[in-house]
């Protein structure tokens, strides 16, 4: 153990330079959050994720955020265990039937003012679970949502080109 | 004892139905079936409903045979195996949801995956029954937990935890009911069902290359596993054979999946007992491997690229010997992080004793993967029924018994030194040659038991003669494993509940469907 913390502190951390954040979500974003909100965020947001029906390999890759690699909390940017604590809401899923009061009901608790990352092509449009009768669809169909960030499932770069973006965002003035 | 084939000789056999033998069954039969399994070590693999019939498939551990058992029941009853076979509990009350039928006899008659918030009741029985979603609902609290009853509760010394279904962390939802003396655990309840998409009935009538995407989307940690089962039941329908190149591109595929998702593990079991330095060191070499993924397979969790008729993508010389040389890199450092792990005394003061199932339960619910191989029950779908290329490698199927937390981590550290083995075999011995075939076209139904990460897969088809999907069934390993948890939890602290969760990992998509 010793070995490998005294190689981590030759060599320096392992972590990647960061991706610049996404002009599409910065655009998507400027047409909808308010510069009176973005003002009492600062540069540090707190990120609650709920799945509302993804397969699970949404969750894998936002995980992998947290790995030394892309190490996430960098940039101000932290997973939060309740709404309560949450500026941003990032969703994954084709939002089942069984899941939305869920996902409402999360959102609800999550303070003003905040913004609703739908996240993979499940959450963006229902992907391949598309016209299912368990399904409601799109997260937009259960709560507003403001980003998207498409792929099956998005790589972690592609999430975190997104989430720069709402952190981009919140700081501009 | 009795021979499985040799209990059913007198039925008839279904023939389009491959490689296992799928067997008619009349009321009589099946009521014989319900009465010999408590006397039978016959193991209970699935059960799953279709309009107006119930399979169910079972192994007889002793020749080391398979097959598949089906009742029809155009009243809709059959006579429930649960009391026998408890693993076949949920299932039972899956099929009730989905198809109406009525498993006669069932211990327990609640609703399972549906949560009374679909826009019909049955949605995949011939006739659906259209259901108003603004009437009173099942709403989530409506449904009748178990109740907590006796002296204790009466005095007052049982409190209840609801947890879920959002959980705290990046995790799936689905709700767990504690019910706890003090700190300790005296039941869990589980309800899921949260993240059922609808997939059976999606799959209906969909080309192979839609469900195919379907499939490898049931549970995304086992995308390949789950594509591999898929593939390998419409191969066994059609009778056609992927080419051996195919074989060792997938065997390398699921082998690489198993390593990333033991790493993932091992690092976030740690993680739960406050050791972050092997959930930091884990993580990374799980990274590498699904960077590695990325670069020679096109996707980091392989997606889409095991097909039916073989595999979508090559491997070239390069990509040969950059994932010789990651799994070379990854072995040694596996071993050190274990040692780490095995020399922390307050690590290990967490796992060991720790949510321990006894070897009989996992019997009983014919429990895969490493709860099953933790707990003493040898099974691995990659030895029995076997499928190529695991025939022509060598590998072993690491076994303990203690049933514990710890016994769970060191089967997963000793699992990743036997996948990186199998890798090395097939990078040596990748035969040339096409990658796939194509398929014919016709009717056929077909079964495959595969071994993904989490345990054994079994996946059901029947085809339409246009080469359509008429039914799936992918029953995840989960489905009988899920209920183990409850009993791993029994007695234990609630802080302790992440630590054993961790150490199953069941997936709530693969179950919830």
């Amino acid at each position: 153990m010793w070995s490998i913390i005294a190689r981590s502190l030759l060599r320096g951390p392992r972590t990647e330079k960061a991706p610049p954040p996404d002009d599409t979500a910065l655009a998507e974003l400027a047409s909808k959050v308010d510069a009176v909100a973005r003002d009492r965020l600062g540069r540090s947001l707190s990120i609650r994720q709920v799945d509302a029906g993804s397969c699970n390999g949404c969750e894998l890759e936002i995980n992998a955020l947290q790995n030394p690699y892309y190490d996430l909390e960098r940039f101000g940017l932290k997973f939060v265990a309740s709404p309560r604590h949450a500026d941003v809401l990032l969703v994954t899923g084709p939002v089942t039937h069984n899941m939305s009061e869920a996902l409402q009901r999360a959102w609800r608790a999550t303070p003003d003012p905040k913004w609703v990352v739908a996240a993979g092509d499940c959450a963006c449009s229902g992907g391949v679970f598309a016209g299912s009768y368990a399904c409601v669809g799109p997260v937009s169909n259960a709560i507003p949502v403001d980003v998207h960030i498409k792929g099956c499932p998005p790589t972690p770069t592609q999430l975190l080109e997104g989430l720069l973006a709402v952190l981009e965002h919140s700081a501009r003035r | 004892m009795t021979d499985l084939i040799q209990f059913l000789h007198d039925c008839p056999v279904v023939s389009r139905h491959r490689p296992w033998p799928r067997i008619e069954v009349d009321a009589a039969k099946w009521q014989m079936l319900a009465a010999r399994l408590p006397m039978e070590e016959w193991e209970l693999l699935a059960l799953w409903g279709e309009p107006d019939a119930v399979h169910v498939a079972l192994h007889d551990p002793q020749p080391g045979t398979f097959a598949v058992l089906s009742r029809a029941c155009p009243g809709g009853g059959f006579a429930s195996l649960s009391t026998a076979r408890p693993g076949a509990l949920r299932l039972e009350r899956a099929a009730r949801d989905l198809f109406g039928l009525v498993p006669e006899g069932i211990p327990d008659a609640r609703p399972w995956l549906d949560h009374g918030r679909w826009p019909m009741r049955r949605p995949l029985a011939t006739a659906p029954e259209p259901r108003s979603l603004d009437e009173p609902a099942a709403r989530a609290t409506d449904y009748p937990f178990l109740p907590v009853t006796g002296k204790l509760a009466e005095q007052g010394g049982l409190h209840q935890i609801p947890v879920g279904p959002i959980h705290a962390g990046i995790i799936e939802p689905g709700h767990f009911r504690f019910t706890a003396n003090g700190e300790t655990v005296v039941r869990l309840e589980e309800r899921l069902g949260y993240v059922h998409k609808g997939i059976e009935k999606l799959m209906q009538g969909r080309t192979l290359a839609d469900a195919a995407s379907l499939a490898g989307r049931i549970s995304g940690d086992s995308t390949v596993a789950h594509a591999l089962a898929f593939a390998r039941a419409v191969e066994a329908a059609l009778d056609v054979a992927a080419p051996p190149r195919a074989h060792y591109l997938r065997a390398i595929m699921a082998e690489l999946e198993r390593v990333a998702n033991h790493l993932g593990d091992f690092g976030a079991i740690c993680n739960d007992a406050a050791f972050s330095f092997i959930l930091a060191e884990a993580s990374t070499l799980r990274e590498d491997v699904l960077r590695a993924a990325h670069v020679n397979f096109g996707h980091r969790l392989m997606m889409d690229k095991v097909i039916p008729g073989g595999v979508a993508v090559d491997l070239f010389e390069p990509g040969i010997e950059a994932l010789r040389r990651l799994v070379g890199r990854i072995r040694p450092r596996v071993l050190h992080l274990a040692a780490i792990y095995d020399g922390k005394p307050s690590l290990l003061d967490r796992t060991i004793g720790t949510g321990t199932v006894a070897r009989n339960l996992v019997q009983r619910f014919a429990a895969g993967g490493y709860v099953g191989r933790a707990s003493g029950r040898a099974f691995d779908a990659r030895r029995t029924p076997g499928y190529p290329p695991y025939d022509d490698l060598e590998f072993e199927v690491p076994i303990l018994d203690e049933g514990d937390v710890h016994a769970r981590v060191w089967i997963r550290i000793r699992e990743i030194g036997e996948s990186i083995r199998l890798i090395e075999q097939c990078l040596e011995r990748l035969p040339g040659g096409a990658i796939a075939v194509p398929l014919p076209q016709h009717s056929g139904e077909g079964i495959a038991l595969v071994e993904g990460f989490r345990g054994d897969i079994l996946t059901s088809v029947k085809l339409a003669a246009d080469g359509t999907v008429v039914r799936c069934h992918a029953r995840d390993p989960s489905w009988l494993q899920w209920p183990l948890l409850e009993a791993a939890v029994e007695g234990n602290i609630v802080a302790d509940f992440p630590l054993c969760n961790k150490s199953f990992n069941c997936s709530y998509a693969g179950h919830d469907l």
